[in-house]
C-alpha cells in the first residue's frame, strides 16, 4: 500500500467475477508523506482513502468481469462508514460484491476488516467507460498482474 | 403483463427523492424532473433490478448524442416506459 500514489491495493486473494466477488489484502504502511499531515503525532489512514481502496478493490472485480474491456469511475458513494481508526501497519482485508451490473454502471457493497474488526463499508457506484487511453489499459494490466489477479485479460 | 407508469414513476420519485405528484406521462425526465446522469444511473440501477433486464442507457445516449434520435424518444415518461415494457416483453420472448 503506497498512499502517495493511491497504490492501495497489495494481494488479490479471491477473485470471483461471475459470482461477483472480491477479496482483497493491504497492508498499511508504517511511514507515509500522508502521515505528516494525517496527523503529526497521531498518523491516520484519510477515511477518503480507505473509500478508495474499497473502490479500488471493487474497480478489479468490475475490470475482471469486462475482461479489462473497460474502466469503471468510482460516480457515487452511498452509506460510507468510517467505523475506526486505521493506523499504520494494519493488516487489512478488503471485499466487494456486486449489487448488480449493467449498461455503463456496477454497483458493489465493500467493506474493510482487519482483525475481524469492520473499519469501513459503503455501496459504491461506478461509470463503467471505454478506456480513455490505451496507456490507462495497459497500466491497469500490469498492476492487476502485480497484485496477482488470477484472472487477466488479454494484452 | 405490462409495465405500468405508476411503478416506473414511483421508482423514479423513491430513487430520485421527487415528488411522485410531479411525474406526468408527459414529463421529461431530464428537463421537467431535472434528473441528470447520475440520479438516472441510479433509476436505471432500480429498474434494471426491478423487471430483470438491462437497460440500454449508453446505446440511448450515443444515438440522442450522434442525432440519430431525440432525448424526447427516451426521456419522456410514457416513451420511457413503453422502451422499458418492450424490453420485458423481449426478454419474455
Amino acid at each position: 500500500m503506497l498512499l502517495e500514489y493511491f497504490s492501495m491495493i497489495d494481494r488479490i486473494g479471491v477473485l470471483d467475477a461471475p459470482g461477483g466477488h472480491v477479496e482483497a489484502e493491504s497492508v498499511v504502511p508504517d511511514a507515509s508523506p500522508v502521515f505528516e499531515g494525517h496527523f503529526p503525532g497521531h498518523p491516520l489512514v484519510p477515511g477518503v482513502l480507505l473509500i478508495e481502496t474499497m473502490a479500488q478493490a471493487s474497480g478489479y472485480l468490475v475490470l475482471a468481469r469486462l475482461n479489462f474491456s473497460r474502466m469503471p469511475f468510482l460516480a457515487q458513494v452511498n452509506e460510507a462508514k468510517l467505523r475506526s481508526f486505521t493506523t499504520p501497519g494494519a493488516k487489512l482485508t478488503i471485499t466487494a460484491d456486486l449489487l448488480g451490473d449493467g449498461q455503463g454502471y456496477a454497483r458493489t457493497r465493500a467493506s474493510i476488516t482487519s482483525d475481524g474488526k469492520k473499519l469501513a463499508d459503503a455501496e459504491l457506484t461506478f461509470r463503467v467507460m471505454d478506456f480513455p487511453a490505451e496507456e490507462l489499459r495497459a497500466q491497469m494490466l500490469q498492476r492487476a498482474r502485480a497484485i496477482g489477479m488470477p484472472v487477466l485479460g488479454s494484452g | 403483463m405490462p409495465v405500468e407508469f405508476d411503478r416506473v414513476a414511483d421508482i423514479i420519485a423513491e430513487t430520485a427523492s421527487i415528488p411522485r405528484d410531479t411525474i406526468t406521462p408527459e414529463s421529461h425526465v431530464i428537463d421537467d424532473l431535472g434528473i441528470d446522469s447520475l440520479d438516472f444511473l441510479d433509476i436505471v440501477f432500480a429498474l434494471d433490478k426491478e423487471y430483470g433486464i438491462n437497460i440500454p442507457f449508453e446505446d440511448w445516449m450515443q444515438k440522442v448524442n450522434a442525432g440519430d434520435a431525440q432525448a424526447s424518444d427516451y426521456f419522456i415518461m410514457k416513451e420511457l416506459v413503453a422502451k422499458i415494457d418492450g424490453l420485458v416483453q423481449a426478454k419474455a420472448g
